[in-house]
């Protein structure tokens, strides 16, 4: 059949000075097409700035099931503002 | 390197993680049964969506003034997004959403039972958006914890927009019950129609069925049938009976013992032939949306003659 397109994973900014966050895919022939669908689906009601599509392909990622890559094996709470003293105030 | 796990292993740890309310993402380690489970359940809750914009979708150009006609479209279009938000969802477990497309359109998925009825009054749209969204909502919040990361997403998002079809429905119903009594009349002659499929809609007593044991077992879904069904009536009936309508079954009362309405249980019958392709409306859904399939292929062998790569989401 001819439904069965490339899927685009959808990164979406409600304004400037905020992050794009991941909300999503849509299914589309080409990257532009994956925009309109992007807006479409994730932007016709609550505010959007800006908005990318990244072909799911091109998306490298971790594998849930390795666990290795994420053991902590040393401890690291020396990298942790809350492992140390906070300065004292005097009162003032 | 570990050594590899036995499939006894990965069950075992797998149904402990799903326990302790951790969440299962595309990519792990899962039983087939989950995978299909899911697969199934998504499916029919994605056709539902799709073919949930039928019923409706036919008051658009007959909606009482621009305002309700514009409601009612963008109404209609979540009912598409959602569909499709299901659709990917359900594609991170392995299965394309043409194949679940060829599904719908031959007959052989199944959806919502609730669509296959007749929606003959302007009060039917605005019955559905009240009582079958609120039942659908609570089906979905319920959902929106489930133990399978993307499917939740999609419910979270898909709740959101829900509540706006819940309100512009209850809209058109209060409207009515402030007009004339022929416009009472046909708001309670459609909740008449609406009340047991509305019921049904929740599914028959989880006894009766091994899926939904199944799907308990793994939180897929964190709430009984019953359950769901019950915390339906308790926050529906006295927004019917505030309006001044009745609720169509002589039994439905107030337990004061149990704090829950008791009411009469729907026609596990009927439900069985709805579902199975012999309700009042399956085939004019079917054939409707095979119509719309084959009218828009134009546009989709257009689109596809610039790239046909298929690929799958990663979450």
């Amino acid at each position: 059949m001819d439904t069965q397109w490339e899927t685009y994973e959808v990164f979406h900014q409600s304004r400037k000075g905020e992050p794009h966050e991941y909300v999503g895919s849509v299914h589309a022939p080409d990257p532009q097409m994956a925009l309109q669908m992007a807006r479409d689906q994730f932007a016709r009601r609550l505010r959007c700035v800006s908005l990318w599509v990244v072909r799911s392909k091109d998306v490298t990622m971790t594998d849930y099931q390795d666990e290795n890559f994420f053991a902590q094996v040393t401890d690291k709470s020396y990298r942790d503002p809350k492992a140390f003293e906070a300065p004292e105030k005097d009162g003032h | 390197m570990l050594p590899e796990k036995s499939p006894e292993q990965h069950l075992a740890d797998f149904e402990a993680r799903v326990a302790r309310g951790d969440k299962v993402e595309p990519g792990d380690w899962m039983p087939e049964d989950y995978r299909k489970n899911l697969i199934r359940m998504m499916g029919q809750h994605a056709h539902s969506e799709i073919v949930g914009q039928l019923p409706e979708g036919k008051w658009i150009p007959y909606a009482p003034g621009f305002r309700r006609k514009l409601t009612l479209v963008a109404k209609v279009q979540d009912e598409a997004g959602h569909g499709q938000l299901l659709y990917r969802a359900a594609e991170t477990l392995g299965k394309s959403r043409e194949d679940m497309m060829e599904e719908l359109l031959s007959g052989k998925a199944k959806y919502a039972n609730v669509f296959n009825y007749p929606t003959p009054t302007w009060a039917d749209v605005g019955v559905i958006g009240w009582l079958v969204d609120t039942a659908a909502v609570i089906n979905q919040s319920m959902l929106a914890q489930s133990s399978y990361g993307p499917y939740g997403r999609a419910m979270k998002r898909i709740c959101y927009e829900e509540a706006f079809h819940i309100k512009q429905g209850y809209d058109i119903v209060a409207t009515l019950a402030k007009g004339t009594p022929e416009q009472r009349k046909m708001a309670q002659d459609s909740i008449n129609r609406w009340w047991y499929p509305t019921l049904m809609m929740s599914g028959p007593p989880d006894t009766l069925s091994v899926h939904s044991q199944q799907a308990l077992k793994w939180r897929i879904k964190t709430k009984s049938n019953e359950q769901v069904r019950q915390e339906f009536v308790d926050l529906i009936v006295p927004q019917i009976r505030a309006l001044g309508f009745e609720v169509p079954d002589k039994d439905c009362r107030y337990d004061e013992k149990s704090g829950h309405y008791q009411y009469t249980q729907p026609d596990w019958d009927e439900l069985k032939r709805v579902i199975n392709g012999d309700g009042p409306c399956n085939k004019e859904r079917l054939d409707s949306r095979r119509k719309t399939h084959e009218d828009g292929r134009w546009v989709r062998e257009a689109l596809a003659a610039k790239g046909k790569k298929a690929s799958q989401p990663v979450a």
